[in-house]
């Protein structure tokens, strides 16, 4: 794959660093925005990435899907209140076809409860797919590696 | 084999007065229980899930996991059987194997070398002999009096199960024969692993083992099965308890519903919505017996699910008094098609840590475990559907399931 020119690294690591500060101001319901209409979200361990096993812990293919988790998490689904901070590394992306990137990215996303205790929920790493639509980057594909098979109480809201 | 000597509770847990429908809240905190339940329950008559056949499938393949707290070791010799020790060398007492799975010829332990045969038996001591004729064991060391601690092993329907104790029945009696037609339903043919992963809950093992068998409550905490018509108790269903109660299956089918007006009022029946993604929910019909979703469990801590087309054990592992891991396995069948698989798949998001319509499991107990830790002495009220633990084929508004748990608990534990 081809290295890319500064411009468009720039322009893809606003959008990655966007991507983790809205998910952590709480503004859920912009997330599917994020994606191409066709768009694939999956969060799964490196166990079962590594297994090839087909399911990890979330899977939205398409906009809808992903919206419906939205709703979900708004109205019907019950846990403690919780917030996120995301802290990214340094992506590295390369052109992998005229227009379309991969990027890989460490993460690690800290929560904070209601009680005020403060722990890290998740580290891993990124593996996206992007494409440019209409000048602005969407992720065609973003799957979520988590480096660990287990959650600390449940998960709710996107990585 | 010896038994280890419980010693007993400082101060003694007399059962509140109501029998299986009380359960006094002690039981979910007190170290000392926990303690005891070690002995008697998971080193006791009961036969406990280690993992699945197909984690073992090959000559050499080796799985940890656990009997309680105890760390064991599952292992597949070359000559097809399978066994299972606790991990633990007979040397100093360390872990032998320290990988989820791997596949070895012989089992070494890494502190002093010792190396044990995949059946358990101890074959080499390093420098048994000394070095230089100096050193080494003393003359009457003799090495068939040292190998892995062997559990009981018996396998059906692709589960790998052992039990400490010779006093535990075999596996088929111990299922019954309704708990065995039924796991036989659901996973009586060639399976494959389609996805693992687990999630730490901050609760007693035993609110999990009560949550999973309360039909009661999954239709009001958790909206997306009302909401979706996956689960409904205006569907038709019921429960099962095994001859001896410890054991249930709770089914639904999902083509009977008839709308109750009950679920107006309740949170539950409140959210309103299409789904956006529809695909979430595709699926077949794949019984003839009109069964779309059911809840299984086998004493004390395995679980089978089936909803929709979404199959998966669970099992959960208590990591001390007011923490349990529960491990989520989904599973295929090996004639799965595609379009099949693809669906298994989708539906994944049902279930697990994250599931929409489960993930509310992995708080609730918590909520329950922090509401009742500061009050060893008051009690639940567990009367819904009755006051005894009985089998219930035409309703599921009833905690018959959960009395049948503290019915066998109570047994083993001697808590009269």
């Amino acid at each position: 794959m081809a290295a890319i020119d500064p411009a468009t690294f720039q322009r893809i690591d606003a959008f990655l660093t966007d991507y983790a500060h809205n998910l952590d101001d709480g503004l859920t319901d912009g997330w599917p925005a994020y994606f191409a209409a066709d768009g694939l979200y999956q969060i799964t361990t490196r166990e079962n990435f590594e297994a090839g096993y087909p399911i990890g812990l979330m899977l939205c293919e398409g906009r809808g899907m992903m919206q419906d988790r939205m709703l979900a998490l708004r109205t019907a689904n019950v846990y403690e209140p919780q917030v996120f901070c995301h802290i990214l590394g340094r992506p590295d992306i390369r052109e992998a076809s005229p227009g379309a990137y991969a990027s890989r990215a460490n993460f690690s996303v800290f929560r904070t409860m209601e009680n005020g205790e403060a722990s890290l929920f998740a580290t891993g790493k990124y593996l996206d797919r992007i494409v440019i639509e209409a000048g602005a980057p969407l992720f065609k594909a973003r799957r979520v590696i988590l480096d660990s098979r287990c959650i600390d109480v449940l998960l709710v809201v996107p990585l | 084999m010896t038994q280890t000597t419980v010693a007993a509770l400082s101060e003694p847990l007399a059962w509140p007065e109501g029998g299986v429908a009380r359960v006094p809240f002690r039981v979910f905190s007190d170290a000392e229980i926990y303690a005891l339940e070690q002995e008697k329950i998971f080193k006791g008559p009961i036969w406990n899930f280690l993992c699945m056949e197909v984690d073992v499938a090959k000559p050499g393949d080796v799985r940890t996991t656990w009997v309680g707290e105890t760390p064991v070791v599952v292992t597949h010799d070359q000559d097809g059987k399978l066994h299972a020790m606790i991990n633990r060398c007979a040397h100093k007492g360390a872990l032998v194997c320290l990988k989820q799975k791997e596949n070895r010829e012989s089992l070494t332990c890494v502190y002093h070398a010792w190396n044990y045969s995949l059946d358990g038996q101890l074959q080499t001591v390093a420098f048994r002999n000394g070095l230089k004729g100096k050193g080494g064991m003393p003359e009457d060391f003799d090495a068939s009096k040292h190998r892995l601690q062997p559990l009981r092993v018996a396998t059906f329907c692709g589960l790998v199960f052992g039990t400490f104790s010779e006093e535990t029945e075999p596996l088929d009696q111990y299922l019954g024969a309704p708990m065995s037609k039924f796991l036989d339903r659901n996973l009586g043919r060639p399976l494959k692993i389609l996805g693992v992963h687990s999630q730490m809950i901050h609760n007693n093992w035993k609110l999990y083992a009560e949550n999973v068998r309360d039909s009661y409550h999954a239709t009001l905490l958790h909206t997306f099965y009302t909401t979706f018509k996956v689960n409904r108790l205006d569907m038709d269903g019921g429960i099962i308890l095994s001859d001896k109660k410890w054991h249930h299956i709770s089914y639904t089918k999902r083509a009977t519903l008839q709308a109750e007006k009950e679920y107006e009022t309740v949170h539950s029946g409140q959210y309103e919505s299409q789904l956006a993604g529809p695909q979430l929910l595709n699926a077949w019909d794949e019984f003839d017996d009109g069964i779309t979703h059911s809840i299984q469990t086998v004493f004390p801590t395995l679980v089978v699910h089936f909803t929709l087309n979404s199959l998966a054990v669970r099992y959960f592992v208590p990591r001390g008094v007011d923490k349990t891991e529960l491990y989520w396995v989904f599973l295929g069948y090996e004639r799965d098609t595609e379009a099949q698989s693809q669906m298994r798949v989708m539906q994944g998001n049902l279930t697990g840590a994250a599931g929409l319509v489960s993930l509310e499991d992995g708080c609730i107990n918590e909520f329950v475990q922090r509401g009742t830790a500061t009050s060893p002495e008051a009690k639940a009220f567990i009367e819904m559907g009755g006051k005894v633990a009985e089998s219930n084929e035409s309703s599921r508004a009833t905690e018959a399931s959960v009395r049948g748990f503290w019915h066998g608990y109570r047994s083993i534990m001697g808590f009269h």
